[in-house]
């Protein structure tokens, strides 16, 4: 068993719900990153969610756009993130998901990828532009490394790609809350609920919402009917905010925890 | 042979490995019904005679085949002809495929109306034929080509078009796309995406092929009735997106006797970020996916996208459709770079030598078919599309020093160089 299907089993069978942060590497910079992967296992996150940074982020607001640059502008690839990752496994074993577009893996190499990931620590990708028709042979190779393919699932999936995509994915399934891109919204979307009801009709793998959770509401909201919340951009703007503040990593630590319902 | 490049792409959209769809999956089932609605109306009757009697009588077609005799003479060589798409309504080929997808998008019962624009070329077009048919249109423009293409600008508010400003990256075609589709994927449920190049995912490179082929199918017929039953030895035509070569070339794929080159933008070097001539290998240029499409993509050794430069707005851009980069590694169509400076040469050439101003993207290919007509016999025969008319770039010739020495130039080993049977 996968040790993301593991700490959803233990979830399960402990009847709680699951807190996923996402941010993105080398943003303020790699050393804070891997900071911030053990501050925010300590701060009870189930799995983290780390974006590796790519030039044209399409499915991205602004916030994560820009912290994309910034962490482009320290020079963070791939191989970077991998360092971190590998550096953060000393503290912590938090399943981690690599989260990008597939031109910089693709360029990394699939094979060379999967095995160094793996190596590094890493637990699963999900990657964004890669729906499940264009996923085959990547999918293998993960499933080869013995890493978890994470696949979106939007309200606009028809029954018939979520079975598709259901068959496909392992580890979780990431619900997008709506139609849009990521970011902040201060309104939760009811299109979710009725997502998440349609995927449990075609699968028994965990489901995580994701796209606009932004407070502690919202994160209640969400654990009513689904297995986890993912909580991105509003983590990310609050780290822009303080920019390379010394205690960056504890406020962050702090704002988490605040986003965990009691 | 023939037959493959013709029975492409498959049902996935597939030009060999290249093309397909990669974009999230709040797009794909939109993709999907799209692809559906398209495939309803390729065949259809009704709409392709509410399409043919648009393009006569809205837009002006068949639009003229020019022998350019003046021209001709200068290179000394083969005889050149134009294809005048500058001659169509708005001034480019564009409306072609605009009014085409705008009738599939009133098909789909969508009122709003998304494209984005390089030159404003293609934004014109989308709001011109919004204008006509009284639909709402948004057109994302990257604040660099806001600037250098003012006029189109001008064009698209009074047409009543909303143009909005892309500040992202380099502020030129790539971001205005990425807008496009951060806009589709939020309002995806009222708005259609009308992509204006043979770009983009899966039905966009073979829709925007089929919209465009309409001027490849009459310069073959117009060719063949002047000059007795003969075809034009070499095709060229400019390759940003890939619209209008294209457009051009598809319906001669089956013609093995008939030569075709594409011209990218050389731009002002060889190095990445100089140019935008993304058959360049080692100017960047590899296979990758950018934009919901595999083909060759300008980018640095770890896969980000690199920034290009073009004077011409519309070959600005660092991937080409992936119909191209089939027909690059099969050897079918060669691919060739015209700095920026040739296309400044050649357009005041035209001008001078013709009575006509082309679009500096068009002013590429007549760059690379004046350094053609000369290599070749002057029995034999040189078609250049005419994508495009200049009045939008008059202001940047203007501004741009006068050139010295412009050469024409193909990037070495990558261009196809194929001998044909």
């Amino acid at each position: 068993m996968s040790r993301i299907a593991d700490t959803f089993a233990r979830l399960r069978a402990e009847k709680r719900r699951g807190f996923i942060p996402f941010i993105t590497a080398g943003d303020p910079t790699p050393d804070a990153t891997r900071a911030l992967i053990v501050e925010l296992a300590r701060a009870g996150a189930t799995l983290i969610e780390l974006g590796v940074p790519f030039s044209d982020p399409m499915a991205d607001g602004p916030v994560i756009q820009r912290a994309s640059e910034r962490a482009l502008r320290n020079g963070v690839g791939i191989a970077e993130v991998l360092a971190v990752i590998a550096d953060a496994r000393r503290e912590t074993d938090v399943p981690i998901v690599l989260f990008s577009y597939y031109n910089p893996l693709l360029q990394f190499g699939a094979e060379r990828l999967c095995a160094e990931a793996r190596r590094a620590g890493v637990d699963g990708m999900l990657v964004t532009d890669l729906a499940p028709e264009e996923a085959t042979e990547f999918a293998a190779t993960l499933r080869a490394h013995e890493l978890d393919l994470i696949f979106l699932v939007a309200p606009t999936s028809t029954d018939e790609r979520l079975r598709r995509i259901a068959e496909r994915a392992s580890g979780f399934i990431y619900a997008v809350s709506r139609a849009g891109v990521t970011g902040v919204q201060s309104r939760s979307s009811a299109e979710a609920g009725q997502l998440v009801g349609r995927v449990r009709a075609v699968t028994e793998l965990p489901v995580a919402v994701g796209f606009g959770i932004s407070t502690r509401e919202q994160v209640a909201d969400v654990w009513r009917y689904a297995d986890a919340a993912v909580v991105g951009s509003a983590i990310v703007a609050e780290m822009e905010k303080r920019g390379d503040a010394p205690d960056l990593v504890a406020h962050i630590g702090g704002f988490a925890r605040g986003l965990l319902p009691p | 042979m023939p037959e493959n490049f013709l029975t492409q792409p498959d049902e996935q959209g597939h030009w060999g490995v290249y093309g397909g769809r990669y974009v999230p999956e709040t797009l794909m089932a939109p993709l999907e019904e799209l692809n559906a609605a398209y495939a309803a109306v390729r065949d259809d009757e009704t709409f392709q005679g509410e399409y043919a009697a648009l393009l006569r009588d809205f837009s002006g077609r068949p639009t003229p085949l020019h022998y350019a005799a003046r021209l001709s003479a200068l290179a000394g060589g083969a005889r050149i002809f134009l294809k005048r798409e500058d001659l169509s309504h708005t001034g480019s080929h564009k409306i072609n495929n605009a009014l085409g997808q705008v009738l599939l998008a009133r098909r789909m019962g969508k009122r709003r109306i998304i494209a984005e624009t390089g030159a404003g070329q293609h934004g014109v077009a989308t709001a011109t034929v919004c204008a006509l048919f009284g639909l709402q249109c948004v057109v994302y423009m990257g604040a660099e080509d806001v600037r250098r293409q003012r006029l189109n600008v001008f064009r698209m508010e009074l047409l009543g078009a909303e143009v909005r400003e892309v500040q992202a990256g380099a502020r030129t075609l790539k971001d205005a796309i990425n807008e496009a589709l951060r806009d589709w994927v939020t309002n995806v449920a009222d708005t259609y995406y009308l992509l204006g190049s043979a770009l983009g995912p899966h039905p966009y490179p073979l829709m925007v092929r089929d919209f465009q082929s309409v001027i490849g199918r009459e310069a073959r017929a117009q060719f063949v009735e002047r000059e007795a039953g003969r075809l034009p030895d070499a095709l060229v035509a400019c390759v940003g997106g890939g619209s209008n070569s294209i457009g051009l070339f598809h319906p001669f794929l089956g013609d093995a006797g008939v030569r075709m080159i594409g011209v990218e933008a050389g731009g002002s070097g060889d190095k990445l970020g100089e140019h935008a001539a993304r058959f360049n290998v080692r100017g960047g240029g590899r296979p990758g996916v950018l934009q919901g499409t595999m083909s060759y993509v300008l980018q640095d050794e770890r896969g980000q996208i690199a920034a290009t430069h073009s004077i011409s707005a519309g070959l600005d851009y660092p991937s080409i459709g992936p119909e191209h980069a089939f027909l690059h590694d099969v050897g079918r169509v060669e691919y060739v770079a015209a700095s920026d400076a040739d296309a400044l040469a050649a357009f005041r050439t035209l001008s001078e030598q013709e009575g006509i101003i082309p679009a500096l993207e068009s002013a590429h290919a007549v760059a690379y078919a004046l350094k053609l007509a000369r290599e070749l016999k002057p029995e034999q025969t040189l078609l250049v599309n005419l994508s495009g008319r200049g009045d939008k770039d008059v202001q940047s010739v203007a501004d741009a020093p006068r050139p010295e020495n412009a050469t024409d130039r193909a990037h070495g080993e990558t261009v196809g160089g194929v001998e044909l049977p």
